[in-house]
């Protein structure tokens, strides 16, 4: 009947949550960018078997941009991806990508939202002002509500700490 | 002695209530402030013929007043009186109670029992206050809550919150449900289920309405449900991110947190969805809005001196107005939740790599730390002030903690599987 179970603990609790490594940590060559085949069969095909997007060799294969914990910055690292993808926006105008901005899941939930809106407004300014136009991006947040990786440890947090790049249609 | 009145009302009914020479907020002789480590050694004697019920009244008296950590549980074995005539005083002084519990449970027709309860003060012989009440079977719980609060409220000069409600969000699996239970996490229940996140619930003034955030339509839309009905009305569903709903004091108005024009920024708007206004105007993150009690202030988190600080404003603030700074120690203070008083705030301190639940003194801004946990979230205020109840982590698992006010005390809600997060303590109900 009841599911909740009142327990009083007195005295002040030192509540340590376990630090627990999960080995499960998903591989960055899967999850949101999983939506079309390796083959690229849900874009056309260019003459070397790969859609330019897809082609694993090709800078517009990585999609996702990681931060420092509380950071909405680009790192250089992630600058020439997102270049690159602004100018394939820029030079297919029917393309369109929606920036998923994600937190890990310590702090605030509100403001881990905010936090992830940052980083696709942040991804957004520098598509625009690198030829991309406005119409053709959507910078929406998911805060810490939809994890990539689960577990209390740095390497599921900075998994999570990211904006995915998504075209429409793939 | 008492009058026995059939009633067909799903409702208390006090049909009598006696006083006897002493005021609302009659105190022991024993002073519990001042640390709160001291506290009151009551003896709570089984009420008469209660074994015949499905739910034993004293059992939820004793939890209710031990959860709150301003009491001392006195073991009553042996001893049984029921009424004032049959106490022998001397055996209880000898136990160590200062207060003494006594009373009778008589089952009447159509569902119905007649609760008699009297608290008795040992040192003066004398009763302090008393109840009788006849409530429907099914209502037990409540009725016990009810003569907790009275019994709190006689010692200790507080109100009592054992009558009042929470609300948390319970994930398990992929299911989110929006869930209410009594302060205890009995007679839980969802308001609302699905398959999408939920956050950032908050109850109306009153208690009918609880606002909160869902993902429902794969964007974080603010919605208000009517508790009774469980009709729902979407009030903040602009372009890009609606979250963050925080009530007036009046009932009227929420702040809310959009992206609208761009960034995350507090507004303001009518509860049923008209009359938008921007309230905060800075290139940073403004979020997590909440009333201050008079409903002149907001106070709020925002990153626009670098790092996730609380901030003040007036709800009158007009486009030259600078909100005023009102954290220092470290670089991580978000998540604000005035007192009832509005003299304090609670909020998610980071501290050495630990977010901690701390409350700042607003007139002499000085912080206390109130917990050790690794993640906790949402500091939700009791209405008298007394506790504070936040989300935080225990195994990995997510659960409840409710810390008092000087970090004495602290109590545990978990479930048997899945997370509890976003609590949020609902208001005190006049009675009727």
């Amino acid at each position: 009947m009841k599911t909740i179970a009142g327990i009083l603990i007195i005295g002040l609790l030192s509540a340590c949550a376990s630090q627990t490594t999960q080995p499960d940590v998903e591989d960055r060559s899967t999850g949101a960018d999983s939506g079309y085949g390796a083959d690229g069969s849900a874009l056309d095909s260019g003459g070397t078997g790969f859609h330019p997007l897809n082609d694993p060799n090709s800078i517009l294969s990585q999609r996702s941009v990681f931060y420092d914990f509380d950071s909405y910055t680009v790192n250089h690292d992630y600058r020439p991806m997102v270049i690159a993808h602004a100018q394939y926006l820029r030079d297919n105008p029917n393309a369109q990508v929606i920036l998923q901005g994600n937190t890990d899941e310590r702090g605030s939930r509100e403001y881990n939202l905010a936090l992830g809106q940052r980083r696709a407004d942040g991804v957004k300014n520098i598509m625009t002002l690198s030829g991309a136009r406005e119409s053709q991006i959507e910078a929406v947040s998911l805060g810490e509500e939809k994890p990539r990786a689960y577990g209390s440890n740095e390497s599921a947090w900075s998994e999570n700490r990211r904006t995915d790049i998504l075209y429409r249609g793939e | 002695m008492s009058t026995h009145s059939r009633t067909q009302f799903y409702c208390l009914l006090t049909v009598l209530l006696w006083l006897v020479c002493t005021p609302l907020h009659a105190r022991l002789n024993i002073e519990i402030f001042g640390g709160g480590t001291e506290r009151i050694p009551i003896a709570i004697v089984p009420f008469a013929d209660e074994n015949r019920l499905q739910q034993r009244v004293t059992d939820v008296v004793a939890a209710d007043l031990q959860r709150s950590g301003l009491f001392r549980l006195i073991d009553p074995t042996g001893l049984s009186p029921y009424a004032p005539a049959e106490v022998v005083y001397s055996d209880w002084t000898n136990r160590g109670a200062s207060a003494l519990v006594i009373g009778r449970t008589i089952l009447m027709p159509g569902g119905q029992v007649e609760i008699q309860f009297r608290l008795m003060d040992v040192a003066k012989q004398a009763q302090l206050t008393g109840l009788a009440t006849v409530v429907p079977i099914t209502q037990l719980r409540a009725a016990a809550h009810r003569i907790a609060d009275i019994i709190y409220e006689a010692l200790t000069g507080e109100v009592g919150v054992f009558s009042t409600r929470i609300a948390y969000v319970l994930k398990q699996g992929n299911k989110y449900a929006l869930q209410i239970a009594d302060s205890d996490g009995y007679n839980e229940h969802s308001i609302i289920e699905y398959t999408e996140p939920i956050i950032s619930p908050t109850w109306s003034p009153d208690g009918s309405q609880i606002a909160y955030v869902s993902f429902e339509n794969k964007k974080p839309v603010v919605y208000v449900q009517t508790i009774a009905t469980r009709q729902r009305k979407a009030v903040a569903n602009f372009a890009g991110s609606n979250s963050a709903p925080a009530w007036s004091p009046d009932g009227k108005t929420l702040a809310v947190v959009l992206s609208l024009h761009g960034g995350s920024q507090i507004y303001l708007i009518n509860a049923d969805g008209s009359g938008l206004r921007r309230l905060t105007r800075s290139s940073g993150i403004d979020t997590e809005p909440n009333f201050s009690p008079d409903g002149r202030h907001i106070i709020f988190t925002s990153d626009r001196g670098g790092s996730p600080q609380i901030y003040r404003i007036p709800v009158s603030a007009t486009e030259s107005t600078t909100a005023e700074r009102l954290t220092f120690e470290g670089n991580y203070n978000v998540s604000p939740d005035f007192s009832h008083d509005g003299k304090s705030f609670a909020f998610i301190h980071r501290h050495q790599g630990r977010f901690t639940v701390a409350v700042q003194d607003i007139a002499t801004r000085q912080v206390q730390i109130l917990t050790n946990s690794q993640f906790d979230e949402s500091p939700s205020f009791a209405p008298n002030g007394r506790m504070i109840l936040h989300a935080t982590e225990i195994g990995g698992r997510g659960i409840l903690s409710a810390v008092s006010r000087d970090g004495q005390t602290r109590q545990h809600l978990s479930v048997q599987t899945g997370d509890i997060r976003e609590p949020a303590w609902g208001p005190l109900l006049k009675q009727k």
